[in-house]
């Protein structure tokens, strides 16, 4: 056998493998330009302005760099608790949707397969509903509730929950498409666990990534709310950061881009949690732990 | 033939009282715990059985033969999905520590029965007993039973090991119990090896055999398998399949299998059940309902069978392809009187002989029946009786060959036997052995005549 593989073989002809190899690398190189520009462009329009922001931030009176402007966030009074106060919306927004969404979802999906249609559609309506007319009707609708709801930010959570309904349940929905979830639960229940015990032991888990991408959606989309805030008169962030442009632009320029950062630091550590291994022992802390290993 | 005549419609009664392996239905005092005494306890859990486990220790094996089984019975079970019956008065009686399985076409509502036993389907009638308790109101996670479904069912979040341990957890046994219980059973299964993997790190035998270790990791009441290999390749599926029946032996455990492969039914159940629209149409010993099918249906659907057109006469005879063999009448048929009457014969492709025309010396003569010892050294003796044909195609097997030959006329006695004026049917299918078969080949003439045995006979208008 040696001899037929050996050295001695004649050269083969390009085989129908190798050319197509060729070709396929020619089509890459063009894929690749296109890629490139789309890059480009992308970039250019989403750093231009960062640039220029950072730029801005950085401008001295007479010329000169300095990082006056973010030293003077420290020193707004209102910073911290601005920011603070949009951080603990932004958790209770995302503890109340998920409190809410997937209990209801496994439900619908394993025992009223009809009622999705209906579930989808009311998810959809916060998208097609003007945030002043959700921002005045959930007032309206809370006009009895008691004081300590009404009368604080608290409130601005539970808008922020119907605003974040769309994204939430598209996220989540996805994952549960994604996995039999009907066996899985029945193969629980067989095994002895009720409903509660395959919510927190079976589905949750095999949700993770999509639990965590609508917890990511849900918060990064409270801590950038501007409109429901300013018109219902509750400081937040962003609407802090909104008040202070009008009087000292460089701060509020500053301040932006230090939220941003925060913002994306704080997305990294969520998604982190979520990942492979240390996703699990997150998700393990959650439910109880499931694991033997 | 009188008594062999009546034999198959009473089979479904005969057995499913159970001939000889009938065991009482009892369930022992305590452990096993009545449908009341499960939903009093936390999830399911029975301390009982497990600190027995616990103080047994090391010594604990999943070997152990169950103490007892129980056994089950479906009574009468009704469900509907709008205009769509799935179970149409299903009754079903299952012995202790016994294999049945449900086999049927698609559609014909034995899933729905496995996962009304499950407790997955609340029937919308009729009783579930299991040890002689109505558990109908008992829900799934109080059912105590083990269940391997047909799609990969395991928890991709775990590995192996936890999955099997699953269930002990959920029951509250201590870790280190669980861990060596689950262990066991991985080895039992063959997978002792692989308990670090995760589901999607293991094939999809692999996959099922921790399914099943997981099934029978809590020790449950009842086994049931949804066609549990209908998703592997072929090798793995049979070596699956003799695996499952040497552990469910061992255990003893009382088992309920649902397929669509006949083949699967008849190997692995103590009794196969075949279902259609709904209702059992027979229960029995594998051999019985492929020997003696209780309706046409049942012998279409187990089993290659020919329809003949045939005519009853003077006796317990009817003639087909102008042969006169002994009938026994199959389900509804109309009993034989003296009065010819046109009937359907069932016969099977191994009881059909082929012999080749051309030479028509003994020397051609084809035994159609390898499995009679017998008969492969009796002389087969050319009638004069019988069919002529000509063969249209031949699969090769293996041991044996399959042959579709056209029917073309009869030898002698003149008439073709036609149903209601319609001309003989035109192919019959044949299995012979493939020494035998060398001379056979598409086109060659031959003379086809039935083996000289009882044939079935049902009524025309009930077969189609």
């Amino acid at each position: 056998m040696a001899t037929l593989t050996g050295p001695a073989a004649p050269p083969l002809p390009p085989t129908p493998t190798a050319t197509r190899a060729l070709a396929g690398a020619g089509r890459a190189v063009r894929a690749g330009w296109w890629r490139w520009t789309i890059f480009a462009i992308a970039a250019v329009y989403f750093l231009v302005p960062l640039i220029a922001a950072l730029e801005f931030s950085l401008r001295g009176r007479d010329g000169h760099r300095t990082i006056g402007a973010y030293g003077k966030i420290l020193s707004e009074p209102e910073f911290g608790s601005a920011l603070w106060s949009s951080v603990k919306l932004g958790l209770m927004a995302v503890a109340i949707t998920l409190a809410l969404l997937v209990p209801t979802m496994t439900l619908v999906h394993l025992r009223f397969p009809k009622l999705r249609r209906v579930i989808e559609t009311i998810t959809v309506l916060p998208l097609v509903i003007p945030p002043v007319v959700l921002a005045v009707g959930v007032l309206g609708a809370f006009r009895t509730a008691p004081q300590w709801l009404i009368g604080t930010p608290t409130i601005l959570g539970f808008e922020y929950v119907i605003l974040a309904l769309p994204f939430a349940y598209r996220a989540l929905d996805a994952g549960i498409g994604a996995v039999d979830l009907r066996t899985l639960v029945e193969a629980s229940r067989g095994l002895g666990a009720g409903p509660v015990t395959a919510l927190f032991r079976v589905v949750l888990p095999n949700l993770r990534t999509a639990v965590l991408s609508a917890a990511v959606l849900t918060l990064a989309l409270v801590l950038g709310e501007f409109a429901m805030a300013s018109l219902l008169l509750w400081d937040t962030f962003p609407s802090w950061v909104v008040h202070i442009g009008a009087s000292e632009a460089d701060v509020s320029v500053a301040v932006s881009l230090v939220a941003l950062v925060l913002t994306w630091l704080l997305l990294m550590v969520l998604v982190t949690l979520g990942g492979r291994r240390g996703g699990r022992a997150f998700v393990g802390v959650l439910t109880g732990g499931t694991r033997d290993e | 033939m009188s008594e062999t005549v009546a034999r198959p419609a009473q089979d479904v009664r005969a057995d499913a009282t159970g001939p000889g392996e009938l065991r009482p239905v009892t369930v022992g005092p305590t452990g096993k715990g009545s449908a009341t005494g499960e939903s009093s306890g936390t999830g399911g859990a029975r301390p009982g059985r497990w600190s027995r486990a616990r103080a047994d220790g090391a010594a604990r094996t999943g070997l152990d033969p169950r103490a007892e089984a129980v056994g089950i019975e479906l009574r009468d079970l009704r469900r509907s999905y709008g205009d769509v019956t799935a179970l149409d008065g299903l009754s079903v009686t299952i012995n202790p520590g016994e294999l049945v399985a449900l086999l049927g076409p698609s559609g014909c509502g034995k899933t729905t029965a496995l996962r009304a036993l499950a407790g997955f389907e609340r029937p919308d009638s009729g009783q579930i007993l299991v040890g002689g308790d109505d558990i109908s109101a008992v829900p799934a996670n109080r059912r105590d039973m083990g269940m391997v479904f047909q799609a990969y069912s395991l928890f991709p979040n775990l590995s192996a090991l936890d999955n099997v341990a699953f269930g002990l957890r959920l029951r509250r046994v201590n870790p280190r119990a669980r861990r060596q219980r689950a262990t066991e059973l991985l080895e039992l299964v063959g997978l002792g090896h692989a308990g670090r993997r995760y589901p999607h790190e293991l094939s999809g035998g692999q996959q099922q055999r921790v399914a099943l270790a997981r099934a029978l990791a809590i020790e449950p009441r009842v086994l049931l398998l949804d066609e549990p290999l209908s998703a592997l390749d072929a090798q793995v599926r049979a070596s699956l399949r003799d695996e499952i029946r040497s552990l469910q032996t061992r255990l003893g455990i009382t088992t309920l299998f649902v397929t669509h492969d006949q083949e699967e039914a008849l190997s692995l159940a103590d009794r196969v059940g075949v279902m259609r629209a709904g209702r059992l149409e027979q229960l029995a010993a594998p051999e019985v309902v492929y020997a003696w099918p209780a309706t046409p249906f049942v012998a279409q659907f187990v089993g290659t069978v020919n329809r003949l057109p045939g005519r009853t006469v003077a006796g317990d005879l009817v003639e087909v392809l102008g042969q006169r063999l002994p009938a026994v009448q199959l389900g509804d048929a109309p009993a034989s009187g003296t009065a010819a009457v046109d009937v359907e014969v069932l016969v099977r492709p191994e009881a059909v002989v082929v012999t080749a025309r051309a030479t028509g010396t003994a020397a051609g003569a084809v035994d159609p029946t390898p499995q009679d010892p017998t008969a492969a050294t009796r002389p087969v003796p050319i009638t004069t009786t019988g069919a002529l044909g000509q063969v249209r195609q031949r699969t090769f097997r293996g041991a044996v060959t399959r042959l579709r030959v056209d029917l073309l006329g009869l030898t002698a006695r003149g008439t073709a036997v036609g149903l209601d004026g319609e001309p003989a049917s035109a192919t019959i299918v044949a299995d012979i052995a493939t020494a035998q078969a060398t001379g056979l080949h598409p086109g060659s003439d031959v003379l086809v005549t039935l083996a000289d045995r009882p044939v079935l006979v049902s009524d025309p208008a009930a077969a189609h």
